[in-house]
């Protein structure tokens, strides 16, 4: 177990090593040069920050915090900034609750929603597969509906995994099929029901209407549900990311999000950067192509392994 | 498209503007913002350094500051620097090689490249070419049945992959078969990776090394931004670019790929993605967008779309009905879906010169639930109402809002933009431009 537990971890680090590279060697370099702090290192640091997406706003509070930090305890050792930043991320990070505990409704019913390409159907697959791992029931609402070939898609997943998948023919109301996954769902007493939706462009309004049609049917049919709606991003954009959770979120209130892609890009740091800015807390993250890379989020993990 | 960066140049222009005569410093004070304007941008450091320096060179001389509107030539430079960083002319594809002509599309995860390999599909065809599909992504579930529905929707011929099949001997069979077949293009739709690794360029090599591409395109999802540069350059110095492609373009990226890209890695781009229906996709034309981004239009892709999507005869037709002052609401129910096949009015009204400027204008064009209401409103209206709608008395009203499931304000409001419409093009065929203009608030 405790081999297994170093396994995973080890992994994490890996996937997080560009986004180390960026973010933490950088601020060793800008540490190393130095015996004392000055100004410069306060300059250096915030570029540094920036360049690595944490987004202006959250580097400038990040700084503001060392600074602070460091002004009180009276010293001027650089080599604590490092431990003092690691400390306020994780303070940062650890502001919003993660994980989902899917006993507390049946069907516990997850929407999953996003832009193009971020990888949704990928998303719901591998998490589809954690939880029939669990031994838990799981039903699969094909609800892309516009993209070419997406159901399909989401069936390969649905038998890689033993789960069922609900569809309708291509091109039909996304609502629809929804409400027909929470009627099988309710029926067959299935303990989870992941509902897949088109990607969208989060600056598209009649689609964002579609979208907020779609969970008003899933509220009225089953209160209290859905019980999450995950935003899937796509750990390359960056700041893009920001943008597109707050569109989402004013638009279907989303409870949590899923960062894919993250061992493709420095711009890990935009984790930060949403969490800090969006309250919005973090519930899975996607470090690799296997089933088992997709995994919660755990923030002193997250900070461990990226530190 | 580069909102954000649209409304920062045209601050500082105004700015600039402004000003009767220029100063050194003037200008120095107004590029300082530009580059700000681009790096808030996310165009690349290096690049948006040499445009500042290059516009600057150009901008300082004599005739420049001493002509009557230095503000003008400025910004004309800024104009031309902006086109010929993005590559200056448009760089069309391969015609001239021996057809079947392959193209083969690489790029990231979730850049576009199935749905990209579709729309270029669709675009070859319209020009009359016959081109042939090639599903050769064998790793992700289901990419290849995407491709294949694809082609049933734009009939469109896709050779017949297999999951199982090793990707080099589709894309050698597929060659063999398009030549027999008589096609003039072959488009290679391969698989993606998450990041540049050893396997997939192994794959992409030997595909290259055996089919020899006219054309191998980099799928780019604009919304990265600077990474995507990068992975270009990756793809570039392993398996050699003739050109880029950028998708998703009608989202709120940024334009920094847009911009750096030919800059960094010197290859053009040649196509950009602007929506998720499979037409929405035009050849990049620089110079085009540079005046987009500045807000100054762009007339000439206008043109071109709507000569593409509308109806020759209809267009007679409704000459005729205009000069015997006969608009009837079917016509102009007929006007509106003409509009429609033509983009999102937001696009068609960002190529609208100096309507790109009005903020919030996007948000004023009619989404597509408007549109829907409007056509249910005079589908339920009868033929004799259609005709002539001053017969729509409030009983009337209350059952077409009835049939159509909106209200009699709906309904009210639908005939006064009718009757709005109509006066507008009376003033068209009579006065011309002059008239419109008069009749058009936003131009007074």
């Amino acid at each position: 177990m405790a081999e297994e537990k170093k396994g995973l971890f080890q992994r994490l680090k890996e996937g997080l090593s560009k986004t180390h590279k960026g973010l933490v060697d950088k601020v060793d370099q800008a540490i190393l040069g130095r015996k004392k702090i000055d100004e410069g290192l306060y300059d250096e640091l915030e570029e540094i920050l920036v360049t690595s997406d944490l987004g202006v706003q959250t580097s400038y509070k990040l700084i503001e915090r060392v600074r602070e930090r460091l002004r009180r305890g009276e010293s001027d050792d650089a080599a604590l900034v490092k431990k003092y930043l690691k400390e306020e991320i994780l303070s940062i990070l650890k502001g919003t609750g993660s994980g989902i505990d899917t006993r507390r409704a049946k069907p516990f019913v997850i929407m999953v929603v996003g832009v193009n390409g971020v990888g949704k159907t990928t998303t719901i697959g591998k998490l589809a597969s954690r939880y029939r791992g669990e031994g838990r029931s799981v039903l699969l609402s094909a609800g892309d509906t516009f993209r070419a070939a997406a159901v399909e898609q989401l069936e390969v997943w649905g038998e890689r995994s033993g789960c069922g998948v609900i569809k309708h023919k291509e091109g039909s109301d996304p609502s629809a099929v929804l409400f027909d996954a929470l009627k099988a769902a309710q029926g067959r007493g299935t303990d989870i029901l992941i509902a897949d939706t088109a990607g969208r462009l989060h600056t598209k309004t009649n689609l964002m209407e579609e979208l907020k049609k779609t969970r008003r049917v899933v509220e009225r049919e089953a209160p209290g549900a859905p019980h999450e709606v995950l935003l899937v991003l796509d750990a390359t954009t960056g700041q893009n990311a920001v943008s597109q959770a707050k569109l989402f979120k004013e638009a279907v209130e989303i409870t949590g999000i899923v960062l894919t892609k993250l061992d493709g890009t420095a711009k890990g740091g935009v984790v930060i950067s949403i969490v800090d800015e969006l309250k919005i807390p973090v519930k899975f993250i996607g470090i690799g192509e296997g089933v088992e890379d997709l995994r919660p989020f755990e923030p002193s993990e997250f900070v461990e392994a990226l530190f | 498209m580069f909102d954000n960066l649209s409304e920062r140049l045209n601050i500082v222009f105004k700015k600039l503007r402004g000003h009767g005569t220029l100063t050194e410093a003037n200008v120095q004070e107004a590029l300082k913002e530009v580059r700000m304007a681009l790096l808030e941008a996310d165009v690349n450091f290096r690049v948006a350094k040499e445009f500042i320096d290059s516009v600057k060179v150009k901008a300082m001389g004599s005739e420049v500051m001493q002509s009557l509107t230095p503000g003008q030539q400025i910004i004309k430079i800024v104009r031309d620097e902006l086109a010929s960083l993005m590559g200056g002319v448009l760089s069309p594809i391969d015609t001239s090689a021996r057809p079947p002509i392959p193209i083969m599309l690489v790029g990231l995860q979730g850049s576009g490249k199935t749905t990209t390999a579709g729309k270029l599909a669709r675009y070859l065809k319209s020009k009359g070419k016959r081109p042939y599909l090639v599903p050769a992504d064998v790793h992700r579930p289901a990419a290849i049945l995407q491709l294949k529905r694809l082609g049933e929707q734009l009939s469109i011929d896709v050779f017949d992959s297999n999951a199982g099949d090793d990707p080099l001997k589709i894309c050698q069979e597929a060659f063999r078969a398009a030549d027999r077949g008589g096609y003039d293009y072959v488009i290679l739709d391969t698989a993606g990776r998450l990041h540049i690794d050893e396997e997939l360029m192994t794959e992409l090599s030997a595909i290259k090394g055996s089919i020899s591409p006219s054309e191998i395109l980099f799928v780019a999802d604009s919304m990265i931004g600077q990474d995507a540069v990068n992975v270009a350059k990756a793809f570039d110095e392993r398996v050699g670019l003739t050109g880029v492609i950028l998708t998703k373009l009608d989202g709120d990226a940024r334009g920094g790929v847009a911009l750096s890209v030919k800059a960094v890695t010197g290859k053009p781009i040649k196509f950009i993605g602007v929506g998720e229906k499979l037409d929405a996709f035009e050849p990049f034309h620089p110079d085009r967008m540079a005046s987009r981004i500045l807000g100054m239009g762009d007339v000439l892709t206008l043109i071109e779309k709507a000569h593409e999507t509308f109806d020759q005869k209809k267009a007679e037709e409704l000459g005729q009905k205009l000069k015997k002052d006969s608009f009837t609401l079917d016509d102009f129910k007929d006007q509106i879906q003409q509009m429609r096949k033509m983009g999102s009015f937001g696009d068609i009204l960002g190529m609208i010169p100096g309507l790109g400027k009005l903020k919030g204008i996007k948000e004023m064009a009619p989404d597509e639930k408007d549109i829907k209401r409007i056509e249910a409103i005079i589908n339920s209206m009868t033929r004799v109402e259609r005709r002539d709608p001053a017969v729509l008395n409030g009983n009337r009203r209350l059952r077409i809002a009835k049939g159509s499931g909106t209200t009699v304000q709906d309904v009210n409001q639908l005939v006064k933009r009718h009757a709005e419409a109509r006066k507008m093009m009376k003033m068209f065929t009579s006065g011309g431009m002059k008239g419109l203009k008069r009749g058009m608030p936003m131009f007074r």
